[in-house]
């Protein structure tokens, strides 16, 4: 199968700490694979490289086919990335917001208010100043703005946070339906119970170096969850 | 050549996008019109007061003192545009957003230079009716309002995303800029005092100077943007 990420003994520096010290990471087209780790492991540090915000500075890398040690730019506008922060414009209201990502991503004004209904954000919400918005209503504003801008790479970092119950159904619905649609996501997060029961396969990273899990897919899908991290990878 | 036209119309369609965005947070937040301009303002209000005892000097001052303000302003506005670029996320947004560096660039300072022109609209008004200076060649003056807004715009806007993303920024900027900006500064005061002493020939050579430094930082932002973009 086709790899949409691809890292060997990959090693990203952040300033002269090595937050990635030599990780493999294989994730194949249309997978959904969870990143689990405790703080510090090196979880972001592996979304950002893949969205090549973070160089890589030693090893191999490649994401959509782009070399990220030869150009870690080229792949920015293929990807999606959800972090921590919401990456929206504090006096411009939801729709303007969700409007602006939507078209610097070529994207249309119909997407971006498709996404906008999607996450619940259509109504009255669409024009209220993000400033004035809770934190799961802006966590909701920057997953439209992802939908809206269909990135054929879904990096996540902890895309339950600051949801209710049934906004954190709808992220594991958003998920399952972009990899219908052909992306693949790559996701990081500490909601365990959650996390394991929509992702294929689980990615143990520890002191930034990585194990990996089994695929789920062929698996019973009534059996319980996959224990974390049994498996080396070569 | 065809791709470099796409390319080229591209970068336009981006500025476009990246200012119509700028101008609708200023629409929004109306921090020009609660903050810049009553600043602006005051600050003609108090070259005033300091010079009001001798009206002569207040009245050919006046070129100096407009420009004064107008770059105090500049300072102020770049703070503004380029804080909103650095809060919550939004520089890596951008980063991944896919817009063209330039387009990012000749938005921003698209955006800024309206703001700046329409503050200077309001400073003209100003100085009439403080200072009582009665402006004559029109033409020349507006021709140096547009060309220095230019320049003021485009390294601003190429200062701006340098610091944009250090701590130290609100204090950084004017020192980095002030300095740049002198040029500017001298050519459009002694633009604007031509075209009030009514001897528009010696004015015309100054807004050449002003056009030359706008073209040169205009150049300088498009190519060099995007490596400023990935360092801030």
């Amino acid at each position: 199968m086709e790899h949409v990420v691809r890292f060997r003994g990959a090693i990203c520096l952040l300033g002269r700490f090595p937050a990635l010290a030599g990780v493999d990471l294989d994730v194949s087209a249309g997978e959904i694979v969870l990143l689990q780790g405790p703080n510090g492991a090196g979880k972001t540090t592996v979304l950002r490289a893949c969205a090549g915000l973070v160089p890589v500075v030693d090893g191999e890398a490649e994401v959509l086919g782009v070399d990220l040690r030869h150009d870690h730019r080229a792949v920015r506008g293929m990807v999606g990335l959800l972090g921590h922060a919401s990456g929206l414009y504090e006096d411009l209201t939801v729709a303007d917001n969700v409007r602006f990502w939507a078209r610097a991503a070529r994207a249309r004004r119909a997407d971006a208010d498709a996404a906008m209904a999607r996450l619940g954000l259509d109504g009255r919400l669409a024009d209220v100043p993000v400033a004035r918005l809770s934190a799961g209503q802006r966590r909701r504003t920057s997953l439209a703005v992802l939908v809206a801008r269909r990135p054929r790479l879904w990096l996540l970092d902890e895309p339950h946070a600051a949801l209710d119950r049934d906004g954190r159904d709808l992220v594991d619905g958003l998920m399952r339906d972009a990899v219908a649609a052909g992306a693949t996501v790559l996701f990081a997060s500490h909601e365990l119970d959650r996390a394991i029961d929509v992702a294929h396969r689980t990615v143990v990273l520890a002191g930034g170096t990585s194990q990996d899990t089994a695929d789920r897919r062929d698996e019973d899908p009534l059996a319980a969850p996959v224990p974390d991290g049994e498996v080396p990878v070569a | 050549m065809p791709e470099q036209s796409s390319g080229v119309a591209v970068a336009f369609a981006d500025a476009r996008l990246v200012a119509a965005k700028d101008l609708r947070v200023e629409w929004r937040s109306r921090v020009v019109l609660s903050q810049l301009v009553p600043f602006a303002i005051l600050v003609l209000v108090l070259f005033g007061f300091a010079l009001d005892p001798d009206r002569t000097v207040l009245e050919r001052a006046t070129p100096g003192l407009f420009w004064l303000a107008v770059l105090f302003s500049t300072v102020l506005a770049l703070q503004r545009a380029f804080s909103v670029e650095s809060a919550d996320g939004v520089t890596d947004a951008l980063r991944l957003s896919g817009l063209d560096p330039a387009g990012i660039f000749l938005g921003k300072a698209a955006g800024i230079a309206v703001q700046l022109l329409l503050l200077q609209v309001v400073l003209l008004a100003g100085v009439s009716l403080f200072y009582g200076a009665t402006p004559h060649g029109p033409v020349l003056m507006v021709s140096t309002c547009l060309a220095a807004t230019v320049g003021l715009a485009s390294v601003g806007s190429i200062y701006g995303v340098l610091s944009a993303g250090l701590r130290v920024r609100d204090s950084l900027l004017p020192l980095l800029l002030l300095p740049i900006l002198a040029p500017v500064l001298i050519a459009a005061t002694q633009a604007f005092t031509a075209a009030y002493e009514r001897t528009s020939g010696e004015g015309w050579r100054w807004f050449a100077l002003l056009g030359v430094f706008a073209c040169l930082y205009l150049a300088i932002g498009i190519f060099a943007f995007d490596q400023l973009l990935e360092e801030s």
